[in-house]
């Protein structure tokens, strides 16, 4: 079980997390945020790793990871 | 379910200014979370130089100075000769670093000087609007080769690990990328060792992070890793030039020996890793 959150006024559309993801869960929402980006988001976060790949190439510290008795990689 | 991964503590929370995609964030982070693991924020002291990263300041979460364009190694070396038992670091880019810089970081690691640096290189001039860099590979099309780099007109890129490699002083020396996950960590560990080199007293460290500029190069940020990965790692071979125990001056080799035996990159590990002395500070 992992989970991961965005920070959805951070993101800037890059979309360096939705190339890197081995699960190929993330896409970028319709709607924009307040700096005019469309965020990224996880649509089957059941299917979540919790590998944290998206969130080391995310630039912008947009990401954070959560699992279930993961070792921390970074927190 | 417990936090694994999270904005580190060295970093704030402020928003970066960075163009959508530019692995700047990538690097500013990994160079945070180096100061969280060695516990060494509260004793460091980072400069930041002219270009896009020129609000570093803004974003580490420790002791900042702004230093002039080029300069800031030499404004790394007052501040750690004052103070000996801070950690300092430089967080420079190739237009900054290897053009007007290049007098200043040349003779920083001729000195030795016990400072690190990280050097981001995306061969282009990015924050002016992207012009050519001493860095910028040969048919590269910038703002002022709009034909593409000519060496005939323009000369060769210049490799600047390769180039410090051929001094005494420097005590680590490594070249790394971070276009895909695994490379990001292979980065970390470099610029882990780099801190560990100055911790240690052994002297001058710089770890050149080859980077993208995806506003400059006219690419998505996607496709800008890409070309990072085709053709930047071809000529800037990734991999550690120097290590403190490779260092000539550690193991009393003469310096035409040392040179002799380490002209291109070895491959990560292949040269043995740090000693893990601590506390040679001040040295």
């Amino acid at each position: 079980m992992a989970r991961v959150t965005f920070n959805e006024q951070r993101c800037k559309s890059c979309e360096l997390c939705v190339s890197v993801c081995p699960q190929g869960i993330i896409f970028l929402a319709d709607e924009i945020n307040l700096k005019g980006f469309h965020p990224a988001r996880v649509t089957e976060m059941d299917k979540c790793t919790g590998c944290a790949f998206c969130a080391r190439m995310c630039p912008d510290q947009v990401i954070e990871v959560f699992a279930e008795g993961g070792k921390p990689v970074h927190a | 379910m417990r936090q694994i991964f999270g904005r580190p503590a060295s970093l704030t929370d402020v928003p970066m200014h960075y163009c959508p995609g530019c692995t700047h964030g990538i690097i500013h982070r990994l160079v945070a979370e180096v100061m969280d693991e060695l516990g060494i924020r509260e004793k460091t002291i980072g400069i930041a130089s002219v270009g896009c990263s020129v609000f570093a300041y803004e974003y580490f979460n420790c002791d900042m100075q702004q230093a002039s364009h080029g300069r800031a190694p030499a404004v790394a070396t007052g501040i750690k000769r004052v103070w000996p038992d801070r950690v300092v670091f430089t967080y420079q880019g190739d237009g900054d670093l290897a053009s007007i810089g290049a007098g200043e970081i040349v003779h920083a690691a001729a000195r030795g000087e016990n400072i690190t640096v990280i050097f981001v290189n995306n061969a282009v001039y990015g924050m002016t609007g992207g012009q050519m860099a001493p860095t910028t590979l040969l048919g590269q099309k910038t703002t002022t080769t709009p034909l593409g780099r000519e060496a005939r007109r323009n000369g060769m890129p210049v490799r600047v690990v390769e180039l410090l490699s051929q001094l005494d002083g420097p005590a680590y020396l490594a070249r790394v990328s971070v276009h895909n996950p695994k490379m990001v960590n292979t980065a970390k560990r470099a610029i882990r060792a780099a801190f560990q080199a100055q911790l240690d007293g052994r002297g001058f460290s710089l770890v050149e992070v080859l980077s993208t500029c995806p506003t400059n190069w006219g690419l998505t940020p996607v496709e800008a890793l890409k070309w990072l990965e085709d053709n930047m790692i071809p000529y800037y071979p990734l991999g550690e030039v120097r290590t403190p125990s490779s260092a000539s001056r550690q193991a009393g080799v003469p310096a035409a020996a040392s040179t002799a035996t380490a002209p291109t990159p070895a491959a990560f590990g292949a040269t043995g890793t740090a000693p893990a002395t601590r506390g040679k500070e001040g040295e």
